[in-house]
């Protein structure tokens, strides 16, 4: 069945409180969770209280001072800064985001920082991704043909074919989607997830494309496309502002017309 | 799948492969849905009518072919319609593979022997049994 209790060694207790806002005009507390696969403690939130002024106006600004300046045990993955790589997804203030794309200020009271939902957690912030990349690939993200390229150009598509890929190919791979979506959460094993069914549909819609009916025939599974119950998580939290849900439905749509 | 298992991720997404099937499933659900609307409209409205008649009356009403025929289909389509939706409710939250086997064809035969129980009844009472 569906847990909906965590387990004993998942339970989260209270951790440490470090201020680090002596004399500090704006402060604020951010409460992360952390855990250590190698200390053997069940995990835990610490609470950091930090001198606004001394940290940019983001939520990941925040935890590279806490981490440069106060405790440099806290993990978590970024790159970018600038929400493009999509590695800082994490759970703020109870919605799947990108941290850099999140302003500290967006949050009333203390900011409380968890890993993306229902993932096994490698350590602290940082989710183990390895299934998800997987089913990434099982999609085979790439264009597929069968006529040979044309010897002197490349595939050409016409302006209006190229827009319908508009909405679809931002898609950074944060995967705040998928990890909202309470079907992926219960059946993520076999569920593709909003994120790859949205990148699935990208290739779909790509009028370079030759495979689509080879494509639709993988999808067409109870659980890989159809645990999709239109819950709508997915669209509310993309931090792209992007419409995983309608990409979806529109293979939904497909699935229909090629009957 | 055991967690200390050694198979390769993609080996564990790709699985069994697709299923190949579920579209036709998920478009009658949604046409199900769109025709229990009206019926189901219609019924309450009428039973609401019929509040406080005595039973030769609502028999009488039943009898009506009309009556008869959309309280078959009724009853058809909204078996067939919470049968679809309580076994993907299953699916959804019953991981252990025979106890959802064995969920879902339990509510299957419960809710398929009801809906056959119930026009059964309504042929009775409208072909004068």
């Amino acid at each position: 069945m569906v847990e909906f209790a965590l387990p004993a060694n998942s339970r989260i207790a209270v951790g440490k409180r470090v201020s680090h806002a002596k004399g500090a005009k704006r402060t604020k507390t951010f409460k992360i969770y952390r855990w250590n696969p190698e200390d053997g403690q069940t995990p835990r939130v610490d609470s950091y209280e930090i001198d606004l002024d001394k940290c940019g106006p983001m939520v990941l600004d925040a935890l590279i001072h806490i981490k440069n300046d106060i405790d440099s045990t806290l993990t978590f993955r970024r790159s970018c800064r600038e929400g493009i790589c999509g590695s800082c997804a994490m759970n703020i203030d109870g919605t799947n985001t990108l941290a850099c794309l999140k302003p500290i200020d967006d949050v009333a009271g203390d900011v409380k920082i968890y890993p993306l939902p229902h993932m096994k957690v490698v350590k602290d912030l940082v989710p183990d991704l390895n299934q998800i990349y997987a089913q990434y690939a099982a999609i085979k993200p790439w264009l597929q043909t069968q006529s040979a390229p044309p010897p002197d150009r490349e595939r050409l598509q016409s302006p209006e074919e190229r827009a319908r890929l508009d909405g679809l190919y931002e898609c950074i791979l944060c995967f705040c989607c998928s990890t909202s979506c309470p079907s992926y959460w219960w059946n993520g094993d076999r569920y593709l997830g909003p994120a790859v069914l949205l990148q699935a549909y990208r290739w779909i819609a790509d009028s370079r494309d030759e495979m689509a009916g080879e494509r639709l025939d993988d999808l067409e599974d109870p659980f890989r496309l159809y645990r999709c119950h239109t819950i709508m998580n997915c669209t509310k939290t993309c931090p792209k502002g992007l419409n995983p849900a309608k990409a979806i439905a529109e293979i939904k749509k497909l699935m229909i017309a090629r009957r | 799948m055991t967690d200390n298992s050694l198979r390769s991720s993609l080996s564990r997404a790709r699985g069994l492969g697709s299923a190949k099937t579920g579209a036709e499933q998920w478009w009658l659900h949604r046409v199900a849905a769109l025709a229990l609307i009206p019926l189901t409209l219609w019924f309450v409205f009428s039973v609401f009518h019929l509040l406080g008649a005595p039973l030769a009356v609502v028999q009488d009403w039943i009898a009506s072919p009309t009556v008869a025929a959309a309280l078959v289909l009724l009853v058809a389509v909204g078996f067939h319609h919470a049968a679809h939706g309580l076994q993907t409710v299953l699916e959804d939250y019953v991981h252990h593979e025979l106890t959802r086997l064995g969920t879902v064809l339990a509510v299957k035969f419960i809710l398929y022997a009801l809906a056959v129980a119930s026009i059964v009844a309504v042929l009775k009472i409208s072909f004068g049994g």
